[in-house]
């Protein structure tokens, strides 16, 4: 199959995009504002994603302070707990997680990382950022709106997402909602092709596949899949539109809500879940891969070590990519669907466990023999490892059909996803900011801030979501502001007052990051070219940090794989991607 | 949810085919140096692969959309579609503006320039006509007591037609911008013109397709091959 | 080495918080210890793999922590590792998945002498509706539902006739008979979940949906939704007695038929779960 010459001066072809310059960007407007440069949308994209994130957070706190202190608080009434989760799941899955790692790190990183100018389409990806800001505004209104946000949980279920009985059904709430997700996905799709299409033309000379950072392939594979599971959302939001607004019954039966028969009929909720998972469940490894990719490259660098087993690597990304789109239906155990449904699915959903779990020892074999650098990136991926760890065999009890049935919906199924998806890929977020603001800005984070950040970040989620686990045990469901309870001992009442301090102090070590961040840019250490020593192309570029057009005159020409750390023989620790240096004349090569 | 795993399954074999073509089997690090391999999937200019990804994504809309129908079809105030006649004019006038474009992509190899206009005239042309054709059927549908939320037949053919429709309109807007090269010559236009010619050939297949589960032939056509099979 | 200490002390922590903490299951009352079984084999698969890996990453940490003058040891992978980890993985998961599905399989399998009983959810309370001297249950559709007739059962229907309807108060069941529970929701998703029973499942409106157990301990259990209903959704509570069979008789015995239901004369809406105003509960 391969086709290598060890003779850099020839046989090169030409690079398919044609090298030409970017558009230009001199003024204020056009750098800053409707800038076409995937590194500025980048930083546009995580700042708005970061922003949002921030209310979501200020959510989470409160509903955290209900539940740990019931009825302390009279403003939160059981609409507004339910309007809080609502917009705190909401944000937190798909405007901030989604939006950061595609359009943030996406963005950033794919150009550089693959050796290209800039994306392909770069008037589409502004216009990518555009229409996701619209949606974040028009999500942001419904707090505005009369009636306030929808309070329909997340997951929108019909009926009642479009009724009376639950907070903006019939107001302005759950329409916003809709409206926002389907221009989120209109935004996402400009934005995907562009990276999609990036990674698979304007990968500079030398640049193969199985050459590129398990961060793109991560990336790449998450636009891919996310290209196909995001449009399930988009016709269940129009669908449900049509419901909600024009009188169709896609999803809605006959039924009666509080005495009064409504004119709907013969609509199926099943179908919405069906449509909302065949989203919902790939968007969880939209959100994983990316950070598989990123975390393992962290790892590599940080450890001074290729990653063990590459290949392993990018063909578990592949296969848990293809696999997640049969496995949806693990969210609709207990729905009401033909039970025969539970053994395909069950079976589906522990099998791509063998691949997730080759992932996570690969990670740890990659630290084994390592020359392990405690710095905050490597802290951050070991985070990253036992919260994903956690997380990921907790999976194994849902997923498993039996044992999901007196779990679902509990708090165990909480405490479930924050670990997985919501605590571990944020750590992965926090591990690549410490790793690439210093290319981003020049300036290194203050290191001893960040350590702070980390321990309290670390500890601190761990200890709000390894007990809720056993809140779920209990029996307390999710989705409940008041968990007393028959079967409640009194004691279920501490821990949860203790998960509440807990997360509030996780909570007030976000805004130490927040002060790192601006401290750092202003006063900041000077990083200099390569602080981590790293081999990928990103770094290689002729100025840190890199300018438009990413790479001076001629594009880079790429002569090995990302991960050529402390190769026997080899003159220093690390040779970059860019460099021909010549295997034969070291000794002792394997 | 048949329809769109047989539509994700395809896709998937394509990129597997494609990744193994691509060597993901090798060993990089054993491979250093430099490569002669081509980077793109078949060497293939960035417009195409560009369109070939938004096709992808487009045609998974419109099978989740078929999935949606199947499924709903499934229970009971379900009954056939009665399409008023005027949808099968319209079909005629989207396969006409689908050939219109082909002769225009001719044309255009032929470097024959009014030839290249007129054809993309009359491709544009009877897609309007065909949006027209939609619009008759809508409110005939209408005066006929198969409003939008009358039955669950005719909110699918509306909500489906209408993103059909939506789509179609993005395709005049591109092949507007592509008329406005022409001026440049025939070669300037010819890649642009081949991609919207795709593009038309897909809008026409979806909307075949589509027209096939609206109408129940397809569903009919795989009880007809699971018999044969069983 | 703080690192690696904290990482050992996370593994001794959850380990430790596991086996002594006082939060667990509730006592079971229903047949369905096979799930506590196969939940708990999956305790010791998964509590022994997350144990095993984060130990390794400490000592990894611990071994492997930067010193001046390490060189990284070279090695781009191993084969036979990966194989060997793939294999061990694909066995510990069938040893969970495997038990998963048989339990499943008698889960979803109802016993022939099972009595049919139904609950009807709505907005936000429950009621019930147990077959009278005929053993079978009438039809219904919730156009019939009005307010002589809160379940929607179909008055023409001879089977309904005798049906027991219990339309706000508790249900009883007697101890050691399979029930297969039958679920209907006249508005929106509900879920009919009993903690110390194990099994739940959703109720669809426009559907009628089920799962089946066999109370094994008499007394009162609560009556929880669990699928998201709307703002009453966590006041939306009920109570299950189970009953040593004369008990059961004798309570059975009080409750009115669907005929006996005085037509024209308003049906009193007994509702046991706390009045939800709405705006504040
Ligand atoms: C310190 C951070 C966080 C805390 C303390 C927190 C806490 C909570 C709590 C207590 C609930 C709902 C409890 C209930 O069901 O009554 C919840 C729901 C949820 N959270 Fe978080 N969360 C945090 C971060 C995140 C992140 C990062 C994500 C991203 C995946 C996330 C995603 C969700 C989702 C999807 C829901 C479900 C909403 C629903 O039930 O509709 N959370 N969170
Ligand atoms: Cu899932
Ligand atoms: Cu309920």
């Amino acid at each position: 199959m391969s086709s290598v010459s060890e003779d850099p001066d020839t046989g090169i072809p030409p690079a398919e995009v044609p090298d030409l310059p970017p558009p230009h960007a001199h003024g204020f407007w056009s750098r800053w504002v409707f800038s076409q440069d995937a590194k500025y949308i980048a930083l546009q994209y995580s700042g708005t994603a970061i922003a949002i994130g921030l209310v979501a957070l200020v959510l989470s706190w409160l509903i955290r302070m209900q539940l740990g202190f019931p009825g302390v608080f009279d403003f939160i009434s059981a609409e507004a707990y339910y309007q809080f989760i609502t917009m705190h799941g909401m944000i937190m899955v798909v405007y901030l997680l989604t939006a950061i790692f595609l359009g943030g790190f996406g963005n950033y990183l794919i150009p550089l990382m693959v050796g290209a100018r800039d994306m392909v389409f770069p008037f589409v990806n502004m216009l990518s950022f555009w229409v996701y800001f619209l949606a974040v505004v028009v999500l942001a209104a419904s707090f505005f709106a009369p009636g306030g946000p929808t309070g329909a949980g997340w997951t929108l279920y019909p009926p009642q997402a479009i009724l009376s009985g639950t907070p903006g059904g019939t107001q302005w709430g759950i329409v916003l909602m809709l409206v926002s997700l389907i221009l989120f996905i209109i935004g996402f799709t400009m934005g995907g092709l562009n990276y999609a299409v990036t990674v698979l033309q304007a990968r500079t000379r030398g640049m193969t596949l199985m050459r590129m950072p398990l961060t793109i392939w991560g990336i790449f594979t998450a636009t891919v899949m996310a290209l196909l599971a995001f449009p399930a959302l988009f016709v269940a939001s129009v669908m449900m539109l049509f419901d909600r607004l024009l009188g169709t019954s896609f999803f809605m039966p006959a039924l009666v809500e509080m005495g009064e028969q409504l004119s709907y009929g013969g609509g199926s909720p099943i179908v919405f879940q069906h449509l909302f998972w065949f989203f919902g469940h790939p968007e969880v490894y939209i959100v994983a891969l990316p950070a598989f990719g990123i975390v393992s490259d962290l790892i590599a660098v940080h450890a001074r070590k290729n990653i063990f087993g590459y290949r392993m690597m990018v063909w578990a990304i592949v296969i848990i990519g293809a696999l997640s789109f049969i496995v949806w239906a693990h969210h609709m155990y207990v729905s009401g669907m033909h039970p025969y449904f539970g053994f395909f699915f069950a079976t589906t959903t522990l099998i791509i466990a063998v691949p997730t779990a080759l992932k996570v020892y690969n990670w740890i074999l990659t630290l084994w023999r390592g020359d392990i650098h405690l710095t905050l990136p490597m802290l951050f991926a070991l985070g990253f490892i036992v919260t994903f760890l956690n997380g990921g065999l907790t999976g194994l009890f849902l997923g498993n059909v039996v044992v999901d049935v007196p779990l679902s919906d509990t708090m165990f199924v909480v405490a479930h996803f924050h670990m997985v998806m919501g605590v571990a890929p944020i750590m992965v977020i926090y591990g690549a900011i410490y790793h690439w603001f210093p290319l981003i800005s020049g300036r290194m984070l203050s290191h001893r801030l960040g350590l702070i950040h980390f321990w309290v970040t670390f500890i601190g989620a761990y200890a709000i979501f390894f007990p809720m686990h056993y809140v779920g045990l209990v029996g307390v469901p999710r989705r409940y502001p008041d968990i007393s309870a028959s079967f409640v001992p009194d004691s279920v009442a501490t821990l949860n007052a203790f998960i509440t301090v807990a997360a509030l102090t996780v909570g007030a070590a976000q805004m130490l990051f927040l002060f790192n961040v601006a401290w750092s840019l202003a006063r900041g250490r000077k990083a200099g070219h390569n602080p981590w020593r790293a081999a990928s192309l990103e770094w290689q570029t002729p100025e840190v940090p890199p300018r438009h057009g990413n790479w001076g005159d001629e594009l880079p020409v790429v002569y090995r794989w990302a991960y050529d750390y402390s190769v026997p023989g080899a003159p220093r620790d690390y040779i970059a991607q860019d460099d021909p240096g010549h295997r034969a004349s070291w000794s002792h090569v394997p | 949810m048949s329809i769109v795993l047989g539509f994700v399954a395809l896709v998937a074999v394509i990129a597997l085919t494609w990744l193994w073509r691509q060597g993901v089997a090798e060993r990089p690090w054993l491979e250093t140096g430099a490569v002669t391999r081509s980077p793109s999937p078949g060497g293939q200019p960035t417009g195409r692969t560009g369109l070939g990804v938004f096709l992808i994504v487009a045609g998974g809309l419109f099978a989740l959309a078929g999935s949606a129908v199947t499924m709903r079809m499934g229970y009971a105030d379900w009954f056939e579609m009665r399409l008023p006649r005027v949808v099968w004019a319209g079909t005629a006038l989207l396969a006409l503006s689908s050939l219109a474009l082909q002769a225009a992509v001719f044309a255009a190899r032929r470097g024959d320039g009014p030839g290249l206009a007129s054809w993309i005239g009359a491709g544009a042309a009877s897609m309007a006509a065909f949006l027209l054709a939609q619009g008759l059927a809508w409110a005939r549908m209408a005066e006929t007591g198969q409003g939008l939320a009358a039955t669950p037949g005719a909110s699918f053919f509306y909500l489906i037609s209408g993103l059909h429709g939506l789509h179609i309109l993005g395709g005049l807007v591109a092949l507007a911008r592509v008329a406005t090269r022409l001026r440049r010559g025939p070669g300037a236009a010819a890649p642009a013109v081949a991609l919207c010619t795709i593009y038309w050939h897909f809008l026409l297949i979806v909307w075949i397709a589509m027209l096939a589960i609206l109408t129940g032939w397809a569903s009919d056509a795989a009880a007809l091959c699971r018999a044969i099979l069983s | 080495m703080i690192v690696a200490a904290c990482l050992v002390l996370i593994v001794l922590f959850s380990v430790a918080f596991h086996l002594v903490s006082p939060w667990w299951w509730t006592p079971i009352a229903s047949n369905w210890g096979y799930i506590d079984t196969t939940l708990v084999i999956t305790f010791w698969i998964t509590g022994a793999v997350f144990t095993a890996v984060v130990l390794f990453m400490a000592w990894c940490v611990f071994r492997y922590r930067h010193k001046p003058g390490r060189v990284a040891h070279y090695e781009p992978e191993s084969k036979r590792l990966e194989i060997w980890l793939t294999a061990l993985t694909a066995l510990g998961v069938a040893a969970m998945l495997a038990p998963g599905l048989v339990v499943w399989n008698r889960f979803i399998t109802v016993p022939d002498d099972a009595t049919e009983i139904e609950v009807v959810a709505q907005q936000w309370f429950w009621s019930y509706r147990l077959p009278g001297a005929d053993g079978q249950l009438g039809s219904s559709d919730v156009t019939w539902i009005s307010a002589d007739n809160p379940l929607g059962l179909n008055p023409h229907d001879r089977f309904g006739a005798d049906d027991v309807v219990i339309d706000g108060g508790d249900l009883h069941l007697p101890i050691g008979k399979p029930v297969k529970v039958l679920l209907r929701s006249v508005d929106v998703l509900h879920d009919f979940y009993v903690p110390e029973f194990r099994a739940k499942m959703d109720m669809v409106p426009g559907m009628v949906t089920y799962f089946w157990f066999t109370p094994t301990r008499t007394g009162e259990f609560e009556v929880l939704c669990a699928e998201l209903c709307g703002t009453g959704h966590g006041y939306m509570r009920g109570y299950v007695l189970i009953d040593e069979e004369a008990e059961y008789e004798a309570w059975l015995g009080e409750q009115l038929t669907f005929a006996g239901l005085p037509a024209g004369k308003e049906v009193q809406v007994a509702n046991t779960a706390e009045p939800i105003g709405g705006s504040d509960p």
